[in-house]
């Protein structure tokens, strides 16, 4: 009996001796973990790549990949989770745990036209960016010998025959037809818009002549330029590798249109954190050899931090709503 | 890009450099393995090794990834002979006559005839490429969406056609195998189909897992029945290929070189594709048609043919636009651009020594890689030899880590778990497996070339009858539909009547 007493009061000093340390241990871990977001990063990180090794967000991780290490002290790892357009990585990093290890590549306009569509396992809102470096500005090219030798001359042509003059791109709901949807919708022409696969069989159609012109990425016109003209960037300036030919906007036409490529973290990452990549991610899109690299190859390097990322997708998805929804009457 | 022998003569001295040497002997052998591991293909080992370009110099870099490319060719000829397991897609074709010769006794002049004819239509193609690039590259631009589409369709009409008496079972494999490759996100609207409102499925069925699961799964499970046997019932009777062997190869060697080295110029056809388009040209002008699937050493030699040759004609689009035509090739594209080289007309303008270096290096590979490949026949026809108690899990093992390791996703393996008893049912069904199998690999641009040829014509199907080159292959597919029918109700097709392609 006493014996049972004896038991029972060890069992209940025992209980109140482990509540007291886990109740101070709880108290403690707070700090704790307010300490682990300030000493982020303590191990290695994992950037997902959501398309194909070798592909251009691919490379230019790889490009990062050195110099984040160095500016962050840790281990960056890049990994790949591809399939539907991107969607499968995208809907894996906003389930992933907001800690700041785990990032990802993303793409504009993708992230904001696939939820748009349909469901997608992520949503616009949930893509955290972290910062945008590079921009990829679509232009309006036709072959060498095509009849067309300036924007006019095409939009004439378009009104003159409407819906025969063909213009490939790249997918549809994506940034090629968004580009020729806006383009309609300001010049009050229609075109055939015929989605190729990816920009290879694109821009082999179009090298070919089975297409009249083409929407297509700034780094493709400029592999090809000594066989097509470009008749419109669709830039907010003068493309730096085709500098005789006008923007879109020169033309009196508010058509900016770009893949921009950037890295974003799941929703509930703390905000110190967001801070850390933010700036090492922005160092290396200021460095004037990154910078020199990516023209060389036809991209425009760009450097928009957390908020102007999150400012740029707000309004871009308004105007892509307004689009879709023409589309979709 | 045009030819100086001063300059290819270069190329040669360059390749030839002991460093050069020595990655292009590293890269065969990495492809030789991963060609004769299942799901391992090219594009991951490619795609694993793309990091050491920051420490490689250009030069060996890009000549061992090239050498993986084209070694993987000859390595996924050897379990889909020994084993019936096809190493990668494009040696689905090899396994149907290659595994007949093995259980004949005959797996060693099979692995050889595919070594040969693997260097044969290698070099022949190579020769292409080194002196009729400028030209050929007009080729890959006259095929636009009309002509791929004809092309896919005639593709698939000949391996409907070639079902025998199963027409009926062949149209419902084809129908079956276009089914699945829908399941996922539309190529070009990335409108989700057939997912039932699941993420997993929008990541798509992936072919090489359906491969994997008709092909090694499904046989294991047949093996499995049979089986209490415990060996694979094989013996080794020959060892090298005969003259006789020669001579009934030599043929399907030469036919099926400049088959694949022309598809290869096209974007999109991947050896995949041409293997079978060459394997069923084969069959139509063969002389014994009735020995295909049941054993023709030129089933071997034009599949083996085929893969390689178009492996060298990938280059030429690659070279003369920058424009990679497989998947194998977007990522060896890759690798030249982490260097800040761009194929295309400028890197021969600009970097010519490189370009005629790696050209050099494909030869110097080729020749490398049937010295490795010849002597090694033995041992690679002994597996057949391994107990089926200790083979059969093995082969189970080796296929689940190749589903995984294509794309990392747990699907891929689920995927070739129920294409494995889909095998198995379809095997005990006598359904052909081949139909299957390339409408699954066609049918993404069988699709894609049909909407946008559409487009282009406003709707009118005319478009495949008014151009020329697609005119040709739409009247052939025609044919052989006609021809397909009329064995069905002819005298002939009890002669054809089991020659199924399984």
């Amino acid at each position: 009996m006493r014996r049972k007493v004896w038991r029972l009061a060890a069992l209940v000093a025992l209980i109140t001796v482990s509540t007291f340390l886990l109740v101070t241990g709880c108290g403690q871990t707070q700090p704790q973990s307010q300490k682990a977001e300030d000493k982020y990063p303590e191990k290695q990180i994992t950037y997902l790549i959501t398309f194909d090794p070798g592909g251009q967000s691919d490379r230019e991780a790889r490009r990062q990949q050195p110099l984040l290490e160095k500016i962050l002290g840790q281990k960056i790892v890049i990994d790949y989770k591809v399939g539907g357009g991107g969607a499968v990585g995208w809907s894996e990093l906003v389930r992933a745990k907001p800690d700041g290890y785990t990032i990802a590549g993303f793409n504009l306009p993708h992230i904001i036209l696939q939820p748009m569509q349909q469901e997608t396992g992520y949503k616009t809102e949930q893509i955290v960016p972290v910062a945008l470096f590079q921009s990829t500005p679509l232009g309006l090219a036709v072959l060498k010998d095509s009849p067309y030798q300036t924007l006019e001359d095409f939009l004439n042509a378009a009104k003159q025959k409407p819906g025969e003059i063909s213009i490939g791109g790249s997918g549809t709901f994506s940034g090629h037809q968004m580009g020729t949807l806006r383009l309609e919708k300001l010049t009050g022409t229609k075109f055939k818009y015929v989605p190729f696969t990816g920009s290879a069989p694109q821009i082999t159609a179009f090298l070919g002549g089975h297409v009249d012109a083409v929407f297509a990425n700034s780094d493709d016109l400029v592999k090809q330029q000594d066989k097509i003209r470009v008749l419109a960037f669709a830039g907010n300036e003068r493309f730096e590798a085709f500098p005789d030919v006008p923007t879109f906007k020169e033309k009196g036409l508010d058509l900016v249109e770009a893949i921009d490529r950037g890295v974003a973290v799941p929703p509930g990452t703390p905000d110190n954190v967001i801070k850390k990549l933010e700036t090492a991610f922005l160092q290396i899109a200021k460095d004037p050899e990154i910078q020199a690299q990516m023209k060389k190859e036809g991209f425009v390097p760009i450097a928009m931090g957390h908020d102007e990322c999150k400012a740029y997708i707000e309004k871009m998805t308004g105007i892509y709503k307004e689009i879709v929804a023409g589309l979709k009457n | 890009m045009s030819f100086s022998w001063s300059l290819l003569l270069q190329g040669f001295t360059q390749a030839l450099t002991p460093v050069n040497l020595l990655y292009a002997i590293l890269g065969s052998l990495v492809g030789t393995l991963v060609g004769v591991l299942p799901g391992i293909g090219p594009t991951s080992a490619i795609a694993i090794l793309l990091p050491l370009t920051t420490i490689l110099p250009p030069l060996p870099a890009i000549i061992m990834m090239a050498a993986i490319y084209y070694g993987a060719m000859y390595g996924g000829s050897t379990t889909a002979i020994v084993v019936n397991i096809p190493g990668e897609a494009s040696s689905v074709p090899t396994a149907m006559d290659g595994y007949q010769l093995a259980r004949q006794g005959r797996g060693g002049p099979a692995l050889g005839i595919a070594a040969i004819s693997s260097f044969v239509a290698g070099t022949i193609s190579l020769v292409g490429l080194t002196f009729f690039a400028p030209l050929l590259a007009g080729v890959a631009l006259a095929f636009g969406p009309p002509e791929y589409f004809a092309l896919m369709f005639m593709a698939l009409s000949l391996v409907i056609s070639l079902s025998g008496r199963a027409l009926l079972k062949g149209l419902i494999a084809t129908a079956l195998g276009l089914l699945v490759a829908m399941v996922g996100l539309d190529p070009l609207t990335g409108e989700a189909r057939l997912t039932f409102g699941t993420v997993s499925l929008m990541a798509g069925v992936n072919f090489i897992s359906v491969i994997i699961g008709l092909f090694a799964i499904g046989e294991v499970l047949v093996n499995i029945e049979r089986a209490a046997l415990s060996i694979y019932e094989n013996k080794i009777r020959d060892w090298l290929p005969g003259l006789e062997d020669l001579k009934y190869s030599l043929g399907a060697m030469l036919r099926s070189s400049v088959i694949g080295f022309f598809l290869g110029l096209l974007p999109g056809c991947s050896p995949a594709v041409t293997t079978f388009i060459a394997y069923d040209a084969e069959k139509k002008v063969s002389k014994r048609p009735h020995l295909f699937g049941r054993g023709a050493i030129e089933g071997v030699a034009a599949a083996e043919g085929a893969n390689n040759a178009t492996c060298s004609g990938g280059f030429v689009p690659l070279f003369s636009f920058g424009i990679p035509s497989g998947p194998a090739l977007a990522v060896l594209l890759g690798g030249f651009m982490m260097y800040g080289l761009q194929p295309g007309p400028m890197l021969f303008k600009e970097n010519p020594n490189l370009v005629w270096a790696i050209i050099a290096s494909m030869y110097i590979g080729n020749v490398i890689l049937l010295v490795l490949n010849l002597p090694l026949v033995g041992l690679w026809a002994r597996i057949a030899l391994i107990p089926f108690p200790i083979l059969g899990p093995l082969i189970i093992l080796f296929s689940v880590i190749g589903a995984y390791s294509v794309r990392f996703l747990m699907f891929d393996v689920w995927v070739a778990l129920i294409f494995g008893i889909l095998g198995y049912l379809m095997r005990k069904l006598n359904f052909p497996l081949a139909p299957m199998v390339l409408a699954t690999v066609l049918a993404q641009m069988l699709e894609t070339s049909l909407k946008q040829s559409l487009v282009l014509s406003s709707g009118s199907p005319l478009i495949f009858f008014t151009r020329p080159i697609a005119a040709v292959f739409m009247i052939l597919a025609l044919v052989m539909i006609a021809w397909g029918l009329w064995l069905q109700f002819s005298g002939r097709s009890a002669q054809l009547a089991a020659d199924e392609s399984d």
